[in-house]
């Protein structure tokens, strides 16, 4: 389906834009859909758009129930 | 200033162009003779001869430009053939309207490239094409070399397979250079002349089995091409493959993949298990072959395929690159 | 991917391998996940009685034949300008592509991101620049903006082609569908995220048919199989989600309330499947002077298949190999239908990852 992809937040713009960095490279991203972004947060990014804040906690939460299913 | 379809027509402006700049950079005794044709003597040994065509957009891009390009495409045919590139022709067609000032500094990337690379310039030609017919300038280039040594070794099962660096680093700039994508970023082409390293290679090693420089296609193309000619199989490793971070993760943001992305400055050989270990030493012991790694190996069967063994074990067969590579969105 | 991580991969195949006890049908919707599954190899290590299924997540594969006809004829026209996302350009129509097109001088534009489709506008201010959009509810929010954008500035050149889709009711289209039999699914990560999960939740617990949404690294896609396997032996018919990092369960309400402010919900019409229920899109009344369909007077011919396969392939009712047209006269350098084109399509995959 579609690709999307995390980056971090670097700079903010006036313009509903941020400036994201992907491990090396960065671009500008349309930030409308997603609410209170900070720099530092990571967006998950979809044809140049934001369509989520990516939530770390969560991440490691899920690889914790993965292990969780293979120490069983 | 701009140039014009006189430049080209072998009036007053070409003859201009050629004194005021080409001879400028191209300062080789041979060609400053100005005859129709060069001659060459004193060539000991079977000679090699290639010719590679240039045609890159955008035609300056981090690491280089298409007349460094067309110096290092060519020095490396002939290195990778086992031969000491000697001579190099330079023919250029130009599109009408071309900036002169863009003209002089491909010209002097050429001419520092062949000087660096001790090649000499012998020949050359310049054509000028009406606006739109031309997509800013091609280069051709056709080199001429001295084999050092032959080459007649047999591809065994056990040999070992070694790229002398990072892999795709070359395509994926080309790709991040244009305006569309969009992308700042810090990744070079690696455009490079690869002959004092296979010099090294020559000199210290007994069995070099195959050299080759894995450029349009990428080092799967290169690959699947020599298990078909020489009816063996080879087994490469996900695991091995040195590839930038960056590079790598461009490629997945556009959805494509590193193995089939273009290199200009990279050196695939195959060489016995024996000599292996030594052959990585004399890579990464040269500024081209700092990452350099033993990525697989020649293994048992003769259909000609290439195996890829990702880092959970699953094992893929690879292909030549089919078709056009477009990133992709969705 | 680090050493820990490998590690858990390797755990969770053992584990795969040894809790598979009987043959299981696993449908991942997304083309996505499909390349993911062939790229890191995932399929090749999977024991051989899990029966992946590639289904109709991949947008350019159930795009209808009519829609490329249509880009095609429009593309044709001096007056016009198409702009279009990469895949899009090779998919073939009835007796021709956007590719060949191109080659014979069209104005054909290919872009990543719908926000580019303004520089172009300004760039070719005397044509008429339409956009082929194509894609699901991950996509459609950036569609909307664009259209949001092109009203607000008043331009007055561009128009739009689109045949956007919806996934979770095709999903109950083909569990209504006798002839596929799936045990499982893998939910399209990308699509939750806009969603949320209730849609895929209901779907699962009406039709008893496990359900996980899965992101697209190979340890993801691992640990969701894993489960899956696991909800199918003990005969659990619910939704885990184990993308939580971008998927909450209300899925991103601002994005979906944008497309709600451009798009009406409709009906959807897939290559190769037909007409659904409410899977589709269409422009609100308010936006409909953007429609080239309507615009241009095109219509909607359904025209006949090729003997291509795709249909079938998209279902999952049957595999690329089992299409006599596959690797013979359709390869990826010349597609007979969207399966082999896309680099997301069932054909593709298969042909190019063996």
């Amino acid at each position: 389906m579609c690709i999307a992809v995390p980056g971090k937040v670097i700079e903010i713009y006036e313009d509903e834009t941020a400036l994201v960095e992907f491990i090396g490279v960065r671009k500008n991203i349309n930030i409308s859909f997603v609410e209170d972004v900070n720099i530092g947060d990571y967006l998950l990014v979809h044809v140049g758009f934001a369509i989520e804040k990516m939530d770390y906690l969560e991440g490691e939460e899920t690889v914790k129930i993965f292990k969780s299913m293979v120490s069983e | 200033m701009r140039i014009s379809l006189a430049h080209g027509n072998g009036g007053e402006e070409t003859y201009k162009l050629i004194n005021n700049l080409f001879y400028k950079y191209f300062n080789s005794e041979i060609l400053l003779k100005g005859n129709d044709s060069a001659i060459l003597s004193n060539i000991n040994g079977n000679i090699a001869v290639t010719t590679d065509s240039f045609v890159v957009n955008p035609i300056f891009f981090n690491g280089g430009d298409i007349g460094k390009l067309s110096v290092c495409g060519t020095i490396n045919d002939l290195a990778v053939s086992f031969a000491k590139p000697l001579y190099i022709t330079v023919g250029l067609i130009i599109e009408e309207g071309f900036l002169i000032e863009d003209l002089e500094k491909i010209v002097k990337s050429i001419g520092e490239e062949a000087y660096k690379n001790d090649v000499k310039i012998i020949c050359g030609d310049t054509k000028v094409v009406e606006k739109g017919k031309g997509d800013n300038i091609y280069i051709n280039t056709t080199g001429i070399g001295v084999l050092e040594d032959t080459n007649c070794r047999k591809v065994n099962v056990g040999d070992k397979i070694l790229v002398s660096g990072t892999i795709g680093d070359h395509g994926t700039s080309i790709l991040c250079s244009r305006e569309e994508i969009g992308l700042y970023n810090d990744i070079k082409s690696d455009c490079a002349s690869l002959y004092s390293l296979t010099e090294k290679l020559i000199s210290n090693l007994e069995n070099i089995k195959i050299m080759t420089d894995p450029t349009r296609g990428g080092v799967a193309t290169t690959l699947k091409e020599i298990c078909n000619k020489e009816c063996k199989n080879i087994k490469i490793y996900e695991n091995d493959i040195p590839i930038r971070k960056d590079v790598d993760y461009v490629c997945s943001m556009l959805g494509l993949d590193p193995l089939y992305m273009a290199n200009e400055g990279k050196l695939i050989c195959i060489v016995s298990e024996e000599e292996s270990k030594k052959a990585l030493d004399i890579m990464k012991s040269s500024p081209l072959g700092k990452y350099a790694k033993i990525i697989g190996e020649v293994i048992d069967g003769e259909n000609g395929e290439l195996y890829y063994e990702t880092l959970i074990g699953g094992v893929r067969i690879l292909d030549m690159l089919k078709g056009e590579l477009i990133p992709r969105i969705c | 991917m680090d050493n820990l991580e490998l590690e858990l991969c390797k755990k969770i195949i053992m584990k795969i391998n040894k809790e598979t006890t009987k043959s299981i049908n696993i449908m991942e919707v997304c083309g996505s996940h499909t390349r993911s599954i062939y790229k890191y190899g995932i399929n090749k290590i999977l024991p051989n009685n899990i029966n992946l299924l590639s289904g109709p997540g991949c947008p350019v594969c159930v795009t209808t034949e009519s829609f490329i006809d249509n880009a095609i004829s429009l593309s044709k026209r001096e007056d016009v300008v198409i702009v279009t996302f990469g895949d899009m350009i090779k998919v073939p129509g009835s007796s021709s592509s956007l590719s060949i097109e191109k080659s014979k001088g069209s104005y054909i534009k290919v872009i990543n991101s719908p926000l580019q489709v303004l520089d172009i506008l300004k760039k070719y201010k005397n044509k008429k620049v339409v956009l082929l959009a194509v894609g699901f509810e991950t996509t459609m929010p950036t569609i909307a903006k664009l259209l949001r954008i092109i009203e607000e500035r008043n331009i007055k050149n561009f128009y739009v082609l689109q045949e956007g889709k919806r996934i979770p009711k095709i999903m109950e289209h083909l569990l209504k569908d006798d002839d596929v039999k799936i045990d499982g699914f893998l939910v399209p990560g990308h699509v939750a995220t806009i969603t949320g999960i209730s849609d895929f939740k209901n779907i699962a617990e009406e039709y008893n048919v496990p359900m996980v949404v899965s992101g697209f690294e190979c340890l993801d896609i691992l640990g969701s199989i894993l489960a899956l396997i696991r909800m199918i032996n003990n005969n659990e018919s619910t939704l885990k989600n184990l993308y939580k990092r971008a998927v909450n369960n209300e899925g991103n309400l601002k994005a979906l309330i944008y497309i709600d402010t451009v798009f009406n919900k409709s009906s959807g019409t897939w290559r190769g499947i037909g007409e659904v229920d409410d899977t589709g899109y269409e422009l609100l009344g308010k936006y409909k002077y953007l429609d080239a369909k309507y615009y241009f007077e095109l219509n909607s011919n359904s025209l006949k298949n090729n003997y291509c396969m795709c249909g079938e392939i998209l279902k999952g009712k049957k595999k690329p190999y089992e299409c006599a047209l596959f690797g013979k006269s359709c390869t990826p350098n010349n597609p007979k239908g969207p399966c082999m084109v896309s680099a997301e399509g069932g054909c593709s995959i298969a042909y190019s990852f063996k």
